[in-house]
């Protein structure tokens, strides 16, 4: 019954934007487009949640579109449900903020045709019941994305942004599309039901695991496939960041289970688990390591969002280790700490994004070493910002501290996995869990402190005003979301179980909603427990006690003066910490190894007027190692063939024949 | 009745430890000035010091924002309720489930974070330096924490530690490896953790070794006292986890009734007043080390973390 509504909902968005496509010149179109946007992703967020809580049955649906023979199939079940939710409650918020933030585009005719038909994108790729759809509609989402990274194409960094992604986007796609042909098999059965009724023989499931990694990891940004998320989420207008750091990168992530928990059907090899959990692990060391030598605010997000991606690939290589040994109880709390984390990312990336996109409306600036002080003349902004920035710092009571500690308890139960490997590697994944947690915390000391805290380091900075009600409300509705999902875990839990089930031959967690307190129990009583009601309500009350009996009986006086200066009064707002030597101590232990960190301080003899300097260099190991070899092979490759540009018409007919004849001895050999 | 009666005793333990917390600070501070043959002020001084600044104005610099006048209450708090779900002198009490140690790690880890924030506010970069290498310090120490943490839950089958504490009274225990590189790698956080000599100086303020009184140097009265109440619980925070942890002896468990928990007070005192002793006398005998040898040895207690927890991954009885 939904099912239909929904994909014309979907379909609504196209409508939306074909509007938008003619009528975007006009004055007060982008706020009508925003607020049809909000209008159908809330419409589509409650059926999900509907379909969700309800738990309704899988409905499918098949449309006469697509390839003759096989028709555009759709489905709704658990996983899209959830996911659903993910996707519209970040279009819904993100077309809120748009309604004010959007008034401020200095292009809408780049941005507003694209944005509608970018969500519908996703939806669509969720619904999908057939690779053809599938990988039609992720090639949708992923061009309407390229399109608003390149928005503001005027500048270079965003055009040479655009080209990576464009680039590694059709990798993937590449990846995803061999990953369907061997899942659909010899006789071509690309409807999902059919791939998840037949079985695939363990060599190509191996495979098809690989390039599921492959094709949805280059758009989730796991490591060493991230390289253009860095450029490209923070080159898009900041709506749109949000959406694609916070949303995008999830529906990859849906992707890469909808494929290895789903369609493959029978559990894996058990190494597969471990490799996952290993890429997931360097993934979320790397991507924080990344982001604390980051500068500008949109990008440090940007890398954030690489950290994330890792954590939920630690549980997602968990869960697939636990399951490759038939250990179903453990495997449904890895799932549930990685989809809590998929939700918790979600809100919190949204928020934080969207908090650097008011930023740079009311300053101009992205850079955070020009801004400073902005706390004074956006005390509200602020406020938001660093509730996003506990959250993603998984500080309790907030959501990010949850699904980190689920996290933590999947793998505190991982000594019971039988094979060496994994017993070895799990403890050291933990370690680099923590790790990321702690880097997480100083990097959002940094993000925050040097954005909002201090003085102003620029004129902008000092001028800025407030951000407007709409974006706002958009981004406290976030960070609401984010503490209510930190202060009740147990309910979101429990509204996971029909997903994680649904992934896990049925096993899910205990249901949460009877335990006393709303405590989170995982696994039994005797085991650990959790609850950031009790700690929320503590903190509250102990906090509130203290100020209200130390202003009672003790004193509540105030005087305002200079800070402390030693008796050298520092002239302007240049003394203060930077972002840069707020990172040194870290840069120092961490990036000496990982980025071959070197400083180099020239100090004129005494006497000399010249300024003493102070320089950095720092190498990306991955683009230097990786990327940078790749490109200069392709570079000289298609420099050695490209006399074939110029050949004459008999000579490019002998090279046709030629490879015809190849082709066919290829074929008879194979035979 | 009974549940009245488990809510006071949960009472009790929160009120304890804050009465207790200062007077701790004031035992080393003596304990350490006879070792270097000073009288030193008397064990009541904390106390002093605390209602001289709860009485005193506030002096705000110009750039102060809301967030340094908010940041001493929510980190009070945050310190308060982490070190009040550390099983002092009775196990198992009424809300002992609500957090287990990972979120009390992670409690802590919620006031630095709004410390080293304050500590960024003013702008001046007395702050930022204390801010920063605070940050850095934390983001070892705080892995090597949770390495101990994993051990013990690896052994226990838990991380709550009432329950930890229970069962490290168990006879299966017993003299391990593992046991004790996890109590080598939680003093070594603790002492981290804690601005002790040799990674922090409390008593310091030079400019090139200040860590802690870096980040706190803008703040004055009633901000300043709660701060120091907040680092004084902390200091017994941790040695109630080691004491809890490592030596769960003479702990009440809940509903012993009171003499029992009298009895448990009495010995979870001269727990403290141990460790108090062994803390000054290992800061008196030891050197500070420059700000970049800190990650060397925070460095080496997240090693001896994680071997400890590999040995139990190898095998449950080493």
């Amino acid at each position: 019954m939904s099912l239909p509504l929904l994909l014309s909902l979907a379909m609504a968005l196209f409508a939306v934007s074909a509007y938008a496509l003619v009528a975007s010149r006009r004055p007060g179109c982008s706020r009508q487009v925003y607020s049809l946007a909000l209008a159908v992703c809330v419409i589509l967020l409650g059926m999900a949640l509907a379909h969700l809580l309800a738990g309704q049955t899988s409905a499918t649906l098949t449309l006469p579109l697509g390839l003759p023979w096989l028709g555009a199939h759709f489905r709704l079940d658990a996983l899209a449900a959830f996911f659903l939710i993910v996707v519209n409650l970040g279009g819904a918020i993100a077309s809120l903020f748009a309604l004010g933030y959007g008034q401020h585009e200095q292009a809408p005719e780049r941005v507003l045709p694209f944005y509608p038909a970018f969500l519908a994108g996703m939806n669509l790729v969720l619904l999908a019941d057939d690779a053809f759809s599938f990988l039609f509609a992720w090639e949708f989402m992923s061009l309407t994305s390229w399109a608003l990274v390149m928005a503001h194409h005027q500048e270079p960094a965003n055009a040479r942004a655009g080209y990576l992604y464009l680039v590694m986007a059709c990798f993937g796609t590449l990846a995803l599309l061999l990953a369907f042909g061997l899942l659909a098999g010899p006789d071509g059965g690309y409807d999902f039901a059919t791939i998840r009724a037949g079985t695939v023989n363990p060599g190509f499931a191996a495979l098809v695991l690989a390039l599921a990694l492959l094709g949805a990891g280059s758009k989730a940004g796991l490591v060493p496939l991230h390289v253009w998320l860095p450029l490209a989420h923070p080159a898009a207008p900041s709506h749109v960041s949000a959406l694609m750091s916070g949303v995008m990168t999830k529906v990859a992530v849906y992707g890469f289970i909808r494929i290895a928990f789903d369609l493959l059907g029978e559990p894996i090899m058990w190494w597969w688990g471990g490799l996952v959990l290993a890429l997931g692990g360097v993934t979320a060391v790397l991507g924080v390591l990344y982001a604390l030598m980051q500068h500008d605010l949109k990008r440090l997000l940007a890398y954030h969002t690489v950290e994330n991606i890792g954590i939920i690939f630690i549980g997602l290589g968990l869960a697939l280790a636990f399951q490759a040994n038939q250990m179903y109880a453990s495997a449904a709390l890895a799932l549930t700490a990685a989809l809590f984390h998929v939700l918790n990312h979600s809100l919190f990336k949204s928020l934080l994004f969207l908090g650097a996109g008011a930023v740079l409306t009311a300053t101009g600036e992205r850079d955070m070493e020009r801004l400073g002080g902005l706390i004074h003349p956006m005390p509200w902004t602020a406020l938001a910002f660093l509730i996003g920035a506990a959250a993603i710092s998984a500080l309790p009571p907030l959501n990010g501290f949850v699904s980190e500690w689920l996290t933590f308890q999947a793998i505190l139960i991982s000594p019971e996995l039988p094979q060496w490997l994994l017993k070895f590697l799990v403890p050291a994944i933990g370690a680099l869990l923590a790790l990321s947690a702690a880097l997480a915390a100083a990097c959002f000391v940094k993000a925050f402190g040097i954005t909002f805290l201090g003085r102003p380091r620029s004129p902008a900075a000092a001028g800025a005003r407030e951000t407007d009600r709409y974006s706002l409300s958009a981004l406290f509705v976030l960070a609401a979301l984010c503490l209510l999902a930190g202060i009740l875990p147990g309910l979101v839990v429990d509204g996971l179980a029909p997903v994680v089930s649904l992934l896990n031959g049925g096993a899910q967690l205990m249901a949460q909603h009877d335990q006393p307190w709303l405590t989170l129990v995982p696994v039994v009583d005797v085991k650990s427990t959790y609850n950031g009601l009790l700690v929320l309500l503590f903190m509250a009350l102990s906090g509130t006690a203290a100020a209200l009996l130390i202003h009672r009986l003790a004193s509540n006086a105030a005087r305002r003066g200079p800070a402390w200066d030693c008796g050298f009064p520092e002239a302007n707002s240049a003394f203060q910490y930077t972002a840069g030597s707020f990172a040194q101590p870290i840069r120092r232990v961490f990036g000496s190894i990982v980025f071959q960190a070197r400083e180099r301080v020239t100090m004129p003899p005494p006497g000399d007027l010249r300024p003493a300097r102070l320089e950095v260099e720092m190498h990306d190991p991955i683009w230097e190692r990786g990327y940078a070899p790749i490109a200069a092979a392709v570079v000289a490759l298609s420099g050695r063939f490209n006399y074939l540009q110029y050949l004459t018409i008999r000579r490019y007919l002998s090279l046709v024949f030629g490879v015809l004849v190849l082709l066919l001895l290829g074929m008879v050999l194979w035979r | 009745m009974a549940l009245i009666a488990d809510y006071l005793v949960q009472g009790c333990q929160m009120l304890l430890i804050l009465l207790l917390a200062p007077l701790l600070t004031g035992w080393v501070r003596t304990i350490k000035a006879r070792l270097l043959r000073r009288r030193g002020p008397s064990v009541l001084q904390p106390y002093r010091d605390l209602f001289k600044l709860l009485r005193k104005e506030v002096v705000l610099a110009d750039s102060a924002s809301w967030l340094f006048r908010v940041a001493p209450y929510l980190i009070f708090a945050a310190l308060w309720v982490a070190a009040a779900l550390v099983p002092t002198f009775a196990s198992g009490l009424l809300f002992s489930w609500t957090a287990d140690l990972i979120a009390i790690v992670a409690l802590l880890g919620t006031a630095r974070f709004f410390l080293a924030l304050a500590g960024l506010d003013v702008g001046t970069s007395f702050g930022g330096i204390g801010s920063s290498r605070e940050m850095m310090i934390a983001s070892l120490a705080e892995p090597a924490m949770l390495m101990m943490v994993f051990t013990l839950s690896l052994l226990a089958g838990t991380t709550e530690l009432s329950s930890v504490a229970r069962f490290m009274l168990t006879a299966e225990v017993g003299l391990r490896v593992s046991l004790a590189l996890a109590l080598l790698a939680l003093v070594m956080v603790a002492i981290a953790e804690n601005a002790r000599i040799p990674v922090d100086n409390p008593a310091t303020h030079l400019e090139l070794t200040m860590v802690h009184e870096a980040m706190v140097l803008e703040y004055s009265g009633r901000h300043l006292a709660l701060i120091e109440l907040g680092a004084s619980l902390k200091l017994l925070l941790y040695l109630s986890l080691l004491g809890c942890i490592f030596a769960p002896w003479g702990m009440a468990t809940a509903g012993a009734g009171l003499t029992a928990y009298l009895i448990g007070m009495t010995i979870y005192v001269a727990k403290l007043a141990f460790g108090g002793l062994l803390l000054a006398l290992f800061e008196t005998s030891i050197a500070k080390m420059r700000v970049f040898r800190v990650d060397q040895f925070l460095g080496a207690a997240l090693m001896l973390g994680l071997l400890g927890t590999l040995l139990l991954f190898v095998s449950r009885s080493l």
